[in-house]
């Protein structure tokens, strides 16, 4: 798989929100502010590329071990221990900022934690050993997946804020309006279909 | 069989050696902190208003501690809770008078007149840039909510287009004060009863033509309480340096003819129905 159609793949046709439905829980929380939106796209890219990499060395080094010429085949416990290295893995992010980088750990900081369980960086994970990448393609997949869900939480974060001006129905507001828009704009993502 | 033991080995191992890097880093990279910022932290209000001027209540926790700023710098918390603070760290509380924000008029639809029928963006700085809002009046409150929605406390009302200010919630941070596009809204006194509900130095009759509560500049006021009110121009306000400040008593005497002069309290209470089938 060349690496031009792994990322215009990860960024628009097959994008993490808006035709995977994967990480719609921060899709909808944190896209009220496009500020906000800017710190969990930066916190999101970020986490996932490293995981992605990490989880794909894991699963192909680790639970397909072999020991005194037996084969194991430990693949039935790739959730588990995904779940179990992204949480960790996040954490030893999170430490590690708060002390090189302050500023970035104010900005990205708080958004970290949300990351820990999130499904769009377990879906990238899960995705990346499925389609049998390598750790280089994985980090690649990952960090345009990312690059994707960004660009769908910024896009929307600023409809979401020209919609907090406007006048709909009453019955329309708030959440049922942005639901309804975040529909029309997966309709609009649609249209990358059959690209690569 | 086996695999279940290779399983139960593997995420056992995986768990202790994640758990010792993860105890490693937090050695490596520690970051020591002032244990004294959580405690101001915890005792500020934590409503990151920004009304002491730093960007939330921890940014504002960090620099008294650093003793950058005292205590009563945070015009929310209450006497008591400032007091706290500085007995916590041993400095001096310092402060001021609380306030609180007054939305200086009383043009809701009802009072005045309606020069445009604004479809625009229901928010009061895109509506200054374009007709000057659906009101007459070039002074007052726009009335599309602009502080209502920046106030971090949820005191300001929308009432029938007329921003009303409920002073049970209000803690005068001075977020609306800096929100408002036409300087509508001003910070008082916290015991300040009464207030002249009207911001514009128009001439009276120009007022007139456009607004029923507008302050026409008569004078008598200031005329039966010369300390408590004064007039500029066509406009009169209180004195908020006036001690005693006006109460309804003094409002009574005055006997403002248009009613811009009222009490905090009439001022919230009067009638402001919302006409059916007007789109808001």
């Amino acid at each position: 798989m060349s690496y031009l159609a792994l990322t215009v793949g990860a960024v628009l046709v097959n994008n993490f929100v808006l035709s995977r439905f994967l990480g719609i829980c921060p899709f909808l929380g944190v896209s009220k502010r496009v500020a906000t939106a800017m710190g969990m796209s930066g916190a999101v890219i970020g986490v996932m590329t490293i995981a992605s990499g990490i989880t794909t060395a894991i699963y192909r080094y680790l639970l397909r071990i072999s020991l005194n010429g037996v084969n194991y085949d430990l693949t039935f416990l790739q959730v588990l221990i995904f779940i179990l290295i992204i949480a960790a893995l996040v954490q030893v992010i999170e430490i590690m900022m708060q002390k090189l980088s302050p500023a970035l750990y104010q900005a990205l900081g708080i958004y970290l934690p949300l990351i820990t369980t999130n499904c769009a960086v377990l879906g990238a994970a899960t995705i990346c050993v499925k389609d049998n990448l390598n750790v280089l393609q994985s980090m690649v997949f990952g960090c345009f997946s990312g690059v994707g869900f960004a660009l769908a939480l910024l896009l929307f974060a600023s409809l979401r804020e020209k919609l907090e001006l406007a006048s709909p129905p009453e019955a329309f507001k708030g959440t049922p309006i942005a639901l309804v828009t975040a529909g029309i704009l997966a309709m609009a993502f649609v249209g990358f279909a059959g690209l690569c | 069989m086996n695999d279940l033991i290779i399983a139960g080995i593997l995420m056992g191992g995986a768990g202790l050696v994640l758990g010792a890097v993860i105890g490693v880093f937090a050695k490596l990279f520690q970051v020591a902190t002032d244990p004294r910022i959580a405690l101001v932290t915890e005792l500020l209000p934590g409503a990151n208003c920004g009304g002491c001027g730093k960007a939330g209540c921890a940014d504002f926790a960090k620099s008294v501690v650093a003793g950058e700023n005292l205590p009563g710098k945070c015009p929310v918390s209450s006497r008591e809770q400032v007091a706290a603070i500085a007995l916590a760290l041993g400095v001096d509380a310092g402060g001021g008078f609380p306030k609180r924000a007054v939305v200086r008029c009383g043009g809701d639809f009802e009072q005045v007149t309606r020069h445009v029928n604004y479809n625009g963006v229901a928010d009061c700085a895109s509506a200054m840039l374009i007709a000057g809002g659906p009101k007459g009046c070039r002074y007052g409150c726009l009335g599309l909510g602009t502080c209502a929605r920046k106030c971090p406390f949820g005191a300001i009302e929308i009432i029938n287009n007329l921003a009303v200010v409920h002073e049970e919630l209000c803690v005068g941070c001075g977020t609306c004060v800096a929100a408002c596009p036409r300087g509508v809204i001003a910070l008082v006194p916290a015991n300040a009863a009464a207030h002249v509900y009207c911001n514009s130095p128009a001439r009276g009759a120009e007022k007139r033509q456009v607004c029923k509560v507008g302050c026409i500049g008569c004078r008598k006021c200031a005329k039966s309480s010369p300390d408590q009110f004064k007039v500029d121009g066509f406009l009169a306000s209180v004195n908020y340096e006036a001690d005693p400040l006006p109460g309804a008593a003094e409002v009574e005497a005055a006997a403002c003819p248009t009613d811009a002069l009222l009490t905090a309290e009439r001022h919230l209470f009067i009638e402001r129905n919302e006409p059916e089938g007007v789109a808001k």
